[in-house]
């Protein structure tokens, strides 16, 4: 019995409003729309109010710099949740380009790779091969031999930590060249480099997800795998590639860590996953797939940044912070579900 | 409770609701006596839906009275209806599959005995009793996935009994039956009435609405419009009332097939035990595929469309050999598949009207990689004006449209692919006559055109009004082909069972 829809359809929106329109009814709808926004923008104020440092320059330069990563993160994410999987693997994976990657780009020997560092462009490549590898291990499970994301992807998280452990060594990987350090630690005019890959990342998948063929697909695989195999699309192919992209950013950001922290920590990115999920979640990607926008995981990714970063000001101690987060998300998705019944 | 038959077992009046200011219902009138089989009849759109969540609880009404048995109530939920013996069999059935059928109709009010320990015994005696004095056949210790369709509905018949309920509300209730499947229902319902109930019965099928109920409620665009007693009114007049304007003929077909075969299928083997199909599609005819659910019907159609296995068997197009691995293949082949299940599988419901449009040509739709945002907006706005499908925007979400609406999108989608030969399974199911009545315009005119057509129908009236022939499947082989001059309903029911 589908008649709400079938009288939405029937009468154009606003017609016969007969009632008197509450504050309430009229502030609703944007609200709805930019909620996520809405509440980021309230943050900085009431921030900026009741601190001093929050709104200069430097400190919101850093917020950015340190959103980076999970952003980057997220924003993969965002690929994979909307085709109704998910990536737990992201935070090994991080840890696994990052030590690789690491391993050509110092003094010191590791394993088999001499300490003969090669320019950066070389580390960086096989980092991000590294992430795409492992990216594409998740998605041949997920989409050729149908092992459930959650399942597939947790195997994941296990296996890149074990190897991570294994080719390092269990130990850190220091003394990088100044030329890896970059993409952590460099800027160019003035803005730091992993805020720079930021911005490219989520312009990019923006426009992938918003203008390209692909992006249709990733979002008719979520909404409906059925009617997108009917309609003649690849789905199995759609499904793999969105873990190998997101493979491929863990990598990304996994080398920006690296860069900044200076030297390849296997032990790096625990826990990542959460914090990248939490983003997408945030930003009002629908878990069941098919609903959702890379714009809305950059503000929450903001959102998770912000509040760590003020939470920090405040000199709120990080315990209370993991249950602020915590809290956090489960009201986004519960004023995100009130939202949907709603309608 | 005992009413007496003068009075109305149920008695709504003036029934209002607005939803966000749009009115759904304006004026919601029914009466419901003891023993009668009552159609609540009108198009999508139309409030019916409405109305009976109101009844049910689910919604409340801004304004109206509704009397049971001469008192006046109002529900805030649905166990309250249910409490006052009011019961629902929904569309889309949702019993525990895992469960037996004792535990499904006793489900949240088990016998129970020392320390909450549930009496299965006593449960399974009395489900027993109370199937067995319907006669449904059913056993009560059979698991609710072993059941058909069919039987799932005669339990849920069965567990709205058990709460002594007088009210039987059955929204559509055949959609998803075979012929011989509803005959059993049917039975079910003459035994209601039999017994003094009041059914509640709505349905697009008209002929069905003849052959069952004995009075009809006429709603039209949120109002009452009529009501009466169906001996007293014809079929064109009920369609009539429902659409608001006379419409002369039910089915729409202008073509004329050509003697050229456009698809030839021979001995085709397809899942579940289909095999050894063979038959020809000629240029510019629509061909029936007809049979009792369950005899191989559509999974001849996902094994020429590439949804299945490949097996035994030879797909000619044009006369040359053709092999279909996937949708991919098929389409390319100039195929497209409407398949049965609307929300399954044909629409992604997440998605605008465009989207869903422009779905299946993607790739003409792009530049390389890139989507041409005009060409998909030209693509979509050119269904919309073809098919007249009503929404208010190519970026409305789909599940905001109606049921037809909906079917003409995915028709749009595969249109856009411009095929040869369109597979269409149960195309106007759930679909309102005016709207019917449309999509049979569009298969008549695709066919006029030089296109060819395999529709699967359960509805016999439907094949017998547009089909110029009829291959007839029974148990997973065809039973037997038959040319329109010699169609009858009594031939096809013959051949099919």
């Amino acid at each position: 019995m589908d008649v709400d829809n079938q009288i939405k359809a029937a009468v154009p929106a606003g017609a016969g409003t007969e009632q008197p329109r509450t504050l309430s009814s009229r502030i609703g709808p944007v609200a709805q729309r930019y909620g996520i926004l809405i509440a980021l923008a309230v943050l900085c104020v009431v921030l900026s109010l009741v601190s001093d440092n929050f709104l200069t320059s430097r400190n919101i330069i850093n917020v950015l710099r340190q959103t980076s990563i999970n952003g980057i993160l997220a924003i993969g994410m965002t690929f994979v949740i909307l085709t109704r999987g998910i990536d737990l693997s992201v935070g090994s994976v991080v840890a696994m380009a990052g030590v690789v990657s690491a391993s050509f780009a110092t003094t010191s020997a590791v394993g088999f790779i001499p300490g003969a560092p090669y320019v950066a462009a070389v580390p960086l490549a096989v980092g991000v091969l590294t992430g795409i590898a492992l990216g594409a291990l998740s998605g041949l499970a997920v989409a050729r031999f149908a092992v459930p994301a959650f399942v597939a992807t947790l195997g994941m998280l296990s296996a890149a930590r074990g190897l991570t452990l294994i080719y390092s060594g269990g130990r850190p990987i220091p003394a990088l060249t100044d030329g890896y350090r970059w993409i952590g630690t460099g800027d160019i005019a003035g803005i730091p480099v992993p805020i720079i890959l930021f911005g490219l990342v989520f312009a990019l998948s923006h426009f992938v997800l918003t203008r390209t063929r692909f992006g249709r697909h990733v979002y008719a695989v979520g909404g409906n795998p059925h009617a997108a195999k009917v309609s003649g699309l690849p789905v199995r192919r759609i499904r793999f590639l969105v873990y190998v992209i997101s493979g491929g950013l863990a990598a990304i950001a996994g080398m920006i860590l690296t860069a900044r922290t200076g030297s390849a920590l296997p032990q790096a990115g625990v826990a990542y996953e959460l914090d990248a999920i939490a983003a997408v979640v945030i930003g009002g990607t629908s878990l069941a797939g098919g609903i959702g926008r890379v714009t809305g995981t950059v503000i929450g990714a903001l959102l998770i940044g912000v509040m760590n970063n003020g939470l920090d000001l405040l000199g709120v101690e990080s315990y209370y912070q993991q249950v602020i987060k915590g809290g956090l998300i489960v009201a986004a998705v519960m004023l995100d579900r009130s939202r949907r019944t709603e309608e | 409770m005992t009413p007496r038959i003068d009075e109305p077992l149920l008695r709504a009046v003036g029934f209002r609701k607005s939803f966000s200011g749009v009115p759904a219902l304006r004026d919601g009138q029914f009466t419901l006596m003891p023993g009668s089989v009552h159609a609540l009849c009108g198009g999508n759109g139309a409030g019916k839906s409405t109305f009976l969540k109101i009844l049910m609880g689910i919604h409340h009404r801004d304004a109206g009275t509704l009397l049971r048995n001469g008192r006046e109530v109002s529900f805030d939920n649905p166990s309250q209806a249910l409490a006052n013996g009011i019961s629902i069999i929904e569309q889309e059935l949702s019993p525990v599959p895992a469960m037996t059928v004792a535990e499904n109709i006793y489900l949240g009010r088990e016998p129970v005995g020392f320390l909450g320990r549930i009496r299965f015994a006593e449960m399974n005696r009395k489900a027993q009793t109370l199937l067995d004095s319907f006669h449904f056949g059913i056993r009560a210790d059979s698991l609710m996935m072993d059941l058909t369709v069919a039987q799932t509905q005669l339990v849920e018949i069965a567990k709205a009994l058990s709460y002594d309920a007088e009210v039987i509300i059955m929204d559509e209730p055949t959609s998803a039956l075979g012929e011989a499947e509803a005959d059993q229902l049917f039975a079910a319902v003459a035994t209601l009435k039999a017994r003094g109930k009041g059914v509640i019965y709505v349905s697009h099928r008209l002929s069905e609405i003849f052959s069952i109920c004995d009075s009809y409620t006429v709603f039209r665009d949120g109002a009452f419009i009529e009501t009466g007693s169906l001996a007293d009114i014809t079929k064109d007049h009920l369609i009539q009332l429902v659409v608001g304007r006379p419409l002369t003929e039910e089915f729409v077909k202008e073509n004329t097939p050509a003697p050229a075969p456009v698809l030839s299928v021979r001995g085709l083997a397809a899942d579940h035990g289909v095999r050894d199909v063979t038959f020809d599609l000629k240029r510019g005819e629509i061909l029936a595929l007809y049979g009792l659910m369950g005899s191989g019907r559509s999974e001849i159609f996902d094994r020429l469309f590439g949804l299945s296995r490949q097996t035994e068997g030879r797909i000619e197009i044009d006369g040359a050999p053709v092999t279909i691995h996937s949708p991919q293949d098929a389409i390319r082949a100039g195929l497209a598949y409407v398949t049965e299940d609307r929300k399954g599988s044909g629409l992604v419901l997440t998605s605008d009207v465009r989207s869903n449009l422009c779905l299946a040509t993607l790739g003409r739709l792009s530049a390389g990689p890139v989507m041409n945002a005009r060409a998909e907006r030209g693509a979509a706005q050119r269904m919309i004006d073809d098919l007249k499908i009503k929404t208010a925007s190519d970026r409305l979400n789909v599940s905001n449209l109606s049921g037809g609406n909906q079917q003409k999108v995915v028709l749009g989608k595969w249109f856009l692919t411009e095929p040869r030969i369109l597979l269409l399974d149960e195309p106007t199911r759930g679909v309102d006559v005016g709207a019917k009545r449309e999509i049979y315009r569009v298969m008549s005119d695709f066919a006029r055109a030089g296109g060819s057509v395999i529709m699967i129908s359960s509805e016999t009236d439907e094949v017998l009004g547009m089909a110029d022939r009829v291959v007839v499947m029974r148990d997973g082989g065809v039973a037997g082909q038959l040319e329109r001059a010699e169609l009858s309903a009594e031939g096809l029911l013959h051949l099919a069972a």
